[in-house]
């Protein structure tokens, strides 16, 4: 049976990933495991930015995928980025198997504000749910409410729900492929790093 | 525009980069393609189309800046963003000087890069819509409708009606001014292809080469002066119509290639190798007697087969002299209005005049005869002073032959001295005669008006 895994990468507070595990498994209707992967993060940290490469840690990530993983989701504290941008809350291959995001920029104390743990899971949750919609091969969507609906900001995350409006709810249904499909998918750019 | 019809190229020598801004686009649903360098950024621009193109300024070989220039030169409406780690107010002039969208310093904040290209596509979406607007225009300026009650015009309207909802080719015959242009438009504004555009070409104003590369566009480089890659008329019509008017004008060559064209569907831009499939509707236009130029042997005959699948042959103004009031009165109104003069109608006078003259030049002499006389138009009834018939016709001359040459001395000088409005030294030199014998004129045929401002009795 194939399972979403969910992976925390030198997480701090994992308590964080009990609501996400039980939300997630509703919301893709499949079951969830938690699972520790090897990830290591000084490999992918840029000692310029003190930020970590995102897309080095989805290929750490998924470099080993176990057999019954449908999708592997890793969820860590660390600030991420890409190169061209100054950060991002997480990544995912479009159609693929991986995805991350990161909780660094999800707490209130990141903007000098007093932490609320509430709103932060809230927003763990859709980032969580938009960087696996993803990998189901949805792409960003116009419709304000919907998760796929892309946040630059954190106020942006707020505003969306974590639910899916219906035509991307389609679209995952179209996607659901068997997972051999998943795994033969190599993005070209993915291709390249090697 | 939906993101799917935007193509983004991505050019950075920095395989991290590109593969960041790869993935970022390609989540927001749009065509993204990458190039690690400016030449092979420039043959892809060739091969495929692209919106907007972010570039590194920094990169081996051909740097952003000089690109960029060479990006203008194939499409000036591709939307340049130059990155550069390095940001210098040098470089950022030199690119914006350049015509680049925006100058971006990597990394950039997401939101920045989010609103940026949101920017870029509307940007670009304005151009296009400029384009087609500015088009859409030009097709409204032109006068879309036929005016007419006459028996003669009445039936060529129902030929028009009969081959618009045709895709046959259409061939408009008749002499200069008599309209041939407006009735294409009007076979197009009636036929299934009216929400696509009609390109119209007069095919003698161009000399050979040109017209070539008018009609099948070029690529650049093509020859000496293409500078940019250009599309042709054919490429313009796509799903629509064109209009080449003075077909007789062509070239042998030009005759060959068109029937190639005609007959496959297919053509390629002048220096390119790329087939491009054609969907339009052709409608040409002559004056010229295309039977004798096939017997002369300088027109193709299988071409004037294919061209000439339904003619339509429009009556000069002199066969529907019962239109010439109706179609005055319309350029009347339009040009009444647009010149916002508070011209009414024609006196009946004026009215007659219109009636009587020949009108060689059809209605586009009469639509300036009517725009001159709105023009000098002191009232709101347009006189016989106010109109000026440049041929005078052979009717006219002939009904005035029976009256002696002092008679018509005197019509002349009297006609002359109106027009001037009094003024003697005008009038004389309108009539190359001296004011003095002039004056001797005027007093010989007693000419007099009791006010300056009154007409010469």
């Amino acid at each position: 049976m194939p399972f979403i895994y969910i992976v925390p990468i030198e997480l701090a507070d994992q308590s964080f990933l009990e609501t996400l595990e039980v939300l997630i498994s509703d919301i893709f209707h499949m079951k969830t495991k938690r699972e520790e992967f090897k990830v290591n993060l000084r490999d992918v940290f840029d000692v310029r930015r003190a930020q970590y490469n995102s897309s080095l840690v989805l290929q750490q990530l998924i470099a080993n995928p176990p057999r019954d993983a449908e999708k592997i989701l890793g969820v860590l504290d660390a600030d991420l980025f890409i190169p061209i941008l100054t950060f991002v809350f997480g990544e995912a291959q479009l159609g693929g198997i991986g995805a991350a995001v990161s909780m660094h920029r999800l707490h209130n104390r990141f903007y000098g504000m007093a932490e609320d743990r509430e709103l932060a899971a809230r927003r763990l949750l859709k980032e969580s749910v938009h960087e696996l919609g993803h990998t189901f091969g949805l792409i960003h969507c116009s419709q304000p409410g919907c998760v796929m609906n892309s946040s630059t900001y954190v106020e942006n995350i707020d505003q969306k729900s974590s639910e899916f409006c219906s035509l991307c709810q389609k679209g995952i249904k179209k996607e659901e492929n068997p997972r051999s499909a998943h795994r033969l998918f190599v993005f070209p750019w993915w291709k390249k790093k090697g | 525009m939906k993101p799917e019809e935007i193509g983004i190229l991505i050019v950075d020598d920095e395989a991290s980069v590109r593969d960041s801004l790869y993935q970022w686009f390609k989540a927001d649903g749009y065509r993204v393609d990458t190039a690690d360098e400016g030449a092979r950024a420039l043959k892809k621009l060739q091969e495929t189309t692209s919106d907007i193109v972010l570039l590194d300024i920094k990169m081996p070989g051909m740097d952003g800046i000089e690109l960029q220039k060479r990006i203008k030169e194939i499409d000036n409406n591709i939307v340049t963003i130059i990155m550069t780690a390095y940001a210098s107010v040098d470089t950022a002039i030199q690119g914006l000087k350049d015509g680049a969208f925006d100058y971006i310093t990597k990394p950039i904040d997401p939101d920045d890069l989010s609103r940026l290209i949101r920017n870029a596509v509307e940007k670009r979406r304005l151009v296009t819509e400029n384009i087609q607007l500015r088009q859409h225009i030009e097709e409204l300026l032109l006068p879309e409708e036929v005016v007419g009650e006459s028996l003669a015009i009445k039936r060529v309207m129902d030929m028009v009606d009969t081959v618009a909802r045709t895709d046959a080719t259409v061939m408009v015959l008749g002499e200069s001014g008599t309209g041939k242009e407006l009735i294409a438009r009007a076979i197009h504004s009636r036929s299934a292809r009216r929400y696509f555009p009609i390109i119209a070409i007069n095919c003698g104003a161009y000399a050979e080469g040109l017209l070539e590369s008018e009609l099948f566009g070029h690529e650049k480089g093509s020859f000496t002066g293409a500078m940019y890659r250009r599309k042709g008329k054919l490429e313009m019509a796509d799903k629509g119509t064109l209009f080449l008017d003075e077909i007789g004008n062509i070239s042998e060559k030009m005759q060959m290639d068109l029937l190639r064209v005609i007959e496959t569907k297919k053509f390629t831009r002048l220096g390119g190798d790329k087939t491009i499939d054609a969907d339009f509707r052709i409608i040409c236009a002559t004056n010229k007697n295309l039977e004798k130029a096939i017997k002369d042997g300088s027109f193709r005959e299988d071409l004037y087969y294919r061209l000439n699948v339904f003619s339509i042959v429009l009556p000069t103004l002199k066969e529907r002299k019962d239109d010439i009031p109706l179609i005055a009165r319309y350029f009347l109104k339009q040009y009444a209005q647009s010149m916002n003069k508070d011209v009414a109608d024609f006196s009946p006078q004026a009215r007659d005049a219109f009636i009587g003259y020949d009108w060689p030049g059809n209605i586009r002499e009469l639509r300036n005869a009517v725009e001159r006389a709105v023009v000098v138009a002191k009232g709101k009834y347009i006189q016989v002073d106010d109109i000026c018939f440049p041929f005078p016709s052979a009717a006219t001359t002939i009904s005035e032959g029976s009256e002696s040459l002092e008679e018509m001395e005197r019509k002349h000088i009297l006609k002359i001295l109106n027009q001037a409005k009094g003024n003697i030294a005008q009038a004389a030199e309108i009539l190359g005669i001296s004011r003095l014998t002039l004056y001797n004129k005027i007093e010989k045929y007693g000419f007099r008006r009791d006010d300056p401002n009154k007409q010469y009795l």
